[in-house]
């Protein structure tokens, strides 16, 4: 392992965090908006041009807030859990191929931090983590209210990772690999997984906005039976960063989604783009192609969040256990069933 | 026991239909709605800049009236102070020296006129109540401020510019 590598990965590791710092703080500007036009508003317009310094202010405020640690709450794991929270949100970006490898002098520089064979698993171990933020502040802050959300968010997280996992098989079984460089490559052009596992990309899609506590399964966070939730007792800058990793946490899934069943950085004809433009704009328009998935995403995320109500508790274990995980299940058998045939004739 | 009203009626609590069931047709109903809206102009009026258009017989801060000669009318008769609800005015009479008759047409004035605008409710009953045309209610929206007493309107902020003699 030579210097110039380390170096490659900590500034391509610098770049992530802080496009996925910039990409959270700017979905919570673009959440207000979309908000406010689906509403027939114009949404925050005063701080800056279109109200584009909303999000600096916004966390100015945080910062400057006066920071109320309840004497009652378990001082440390009051502390820990947001920080919990934003390193679960952050780290899932490691395994996602930002890109096909470029090529400087001769050298070649993948765009993706590591490739570990098992990304897939990686990503759904964080995803499960992401969990313990919300826990450990909940538990920490020593409040009914706080306590019954963490026990929302485990037990919703709990159940969904079961349809969501088994989703995942499916889509397994037809790519026959785990790492997401090589799902990814397989999808090569138009062939994106979503044109061969549909109903897998709907279950997988439900499961993310549950995974995520977005809207409509936010019951975490229900305002009008838990106050707020499990960030019920936190101020300042440690609420910013609940708030800040459920947004984190929403552009990993985009990206999630995007690679597994929307082809990554795959589009139709990148052959041809890849021939002309050369082996580093080439790439990097394929990065492009990625983000804009992602954002595409994100802007659905908020769109679901501003048209469909919360499910109600018992609606959301119905739809876990009853509906999706059999879903799933013969999901993954019709699959089965289906790859033998093709292979057998 | 017996019904009360004829009106009784059973309610059958229909089971979801498949489509219901599924969710997802409602769900992509719903977010035809709210995307459709996405595209419509925005009824937001962007305040101090731009401001809405008031009816005419809407009411706004008052304002003490003069007359064609450019006397203040009020003669602190103090008509409006009873009528109002809100007892939001409280003035102070003063008797006209012979050398202000060029400043108030009567022969008694208001030398302090003070309307309280957080009291007030803005019901007009004193521009009904006064006998001289004196008060009326045609000015803007009442701007905020940071501390009660600056809301305590007095003659400077309530008498009519005076007309300017060609
Ligand atoms: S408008 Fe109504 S409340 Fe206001 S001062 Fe006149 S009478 Fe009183
Ligand atoms: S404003 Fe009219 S009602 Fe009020 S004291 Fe003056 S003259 Fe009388």
């Amino acid at each position: 392992m030579d210097i110039t590598f380390v170096i490659e990965k900590f500034i391509l590791v610098a770049i992530i965090f802080g496009i996925s710092l910039v990409i959270a703080m700017y979905s919570t500007y673009a959440e207000r908006k979309v908000a406010a036009f689906l509403q027939d508003r114009l949404g925050p317009d005063r701080a800056g041009p279109a109200g584009m310094f909303q999000p600096l202010a916004d966390g100015l405020k945080m910062f400057m807030k006066e920071e109320i640690i309840p004497t009652h709450s378990n001082k440390w794991l009051f502390m820990v859990g947001p920080g919990l929270a934003m390193l679960t949100a952050c780290i899932g970006t490691a395994v996602i191929p930002w890109g096909s490898a470029i090529t400087v002098g001769g050298r070649v520089i993948p765009l993706q931090v590591t490739d570990i064979n098992v990304g897939v698993l990686y990503i759904f171990g964080v995803v499960s983590l992401s969990v313990y933020g919300v826990m450990i502040g909940g538990w920490a802050s020593n409040n009914k209210y706080s306590l019954l959300s963490a026990i929302r968010a485990a037990s919703q997280n709990i159940s969904y990772e079961v349809a969501m996992g088994l989703s995942i098989i499916a889509l397994l079984l037809v790519t026959n690999t785990l790492s997401l460089k090589e799902i990814v490559e397989g999808q090569h052009g138009w062939h994106w997984n979503v044109l061969y596992q549909p109903l897998g990309f709907i279950l997988f899609i439900v499961c993310a906005f549950a995974e995520t506590n977005r809207a409509p399964f936010d019951l975490p966070e229900c305002e009008t039976e838990l106050i707020g939730g499990y960030h019920t007792e936190y101020s300042s800058m440690k609420l910013g960063f609940y708030l800040f990793a459920e947004y984190i946490n929403m552009f990993v899934s985009s990206a999630v989604m995007s690679t597994l069943y929307f082809g990554g950085y795959n589009y139709p004809g990148m052959d041809w783009v890849l021939l002309h433009v050369g082996p580093v704009i080439g790439p990097l328009i394929g990065t492009a192609v990625l983000f804009a998935k992602i954002f595409a995403f994100i802007f659905f995320f908020m769109w679901v969040r501003w048209t469909i109500p919360r499910f109600r508790y018992d609606q959301l274990m119905h739809l876990g256990w009853k509906v999706l995980m059999p879903l799933a299940i013969a999901n993954v058998i019709i699959t089965g069933i289906v790859i033998a045939i093709v292979e057998k004739f | 026991m017996e019904p009360l009203t004829s009106k009784k009626k059973v309610l059958i609590q229909k089971p979801l239909t498949f489509a219901e069931r599924i969710y997802l047709p409602a769900l992509t109903k719903g977010l035809s709605i709210t995307i459709s809206h996405f595209f419509k102009k925005e009824a937001t009026i962007r305040y101090p800049e731009v401001q809405r258009e008031m009816s005419i017989n809407w009411r706004g801060m008052h304002s003490l009236k003069r007359d064609e000669d450019g006397r203040e009318r009020c003669t602190a008769c103090g008509l409006c102070a009873l009528s109002c609800p809100a007892e939001a005015i409280t003035m102070i009479a003063a008797e006209r020296k012979p050398e202000e008759k060029e400043l108030y047409r009567e022969e008694k004035y208001a030398s302090v006129y003070e309307i309280n605008m957080l009291r007030c409710i803005f019901c007009g009953l004193c521009e009904e109540a006064c006998p001289k045309e004196a008060i009326y209610l045609d000015g803007p929206i009442v701007p905020s401020d940071y501390l009660r007493k600056d809301f305590i309107y007095g003659k400077d902020k309530l008498v009519e510019q005076p007309l300017v003699k060609k």
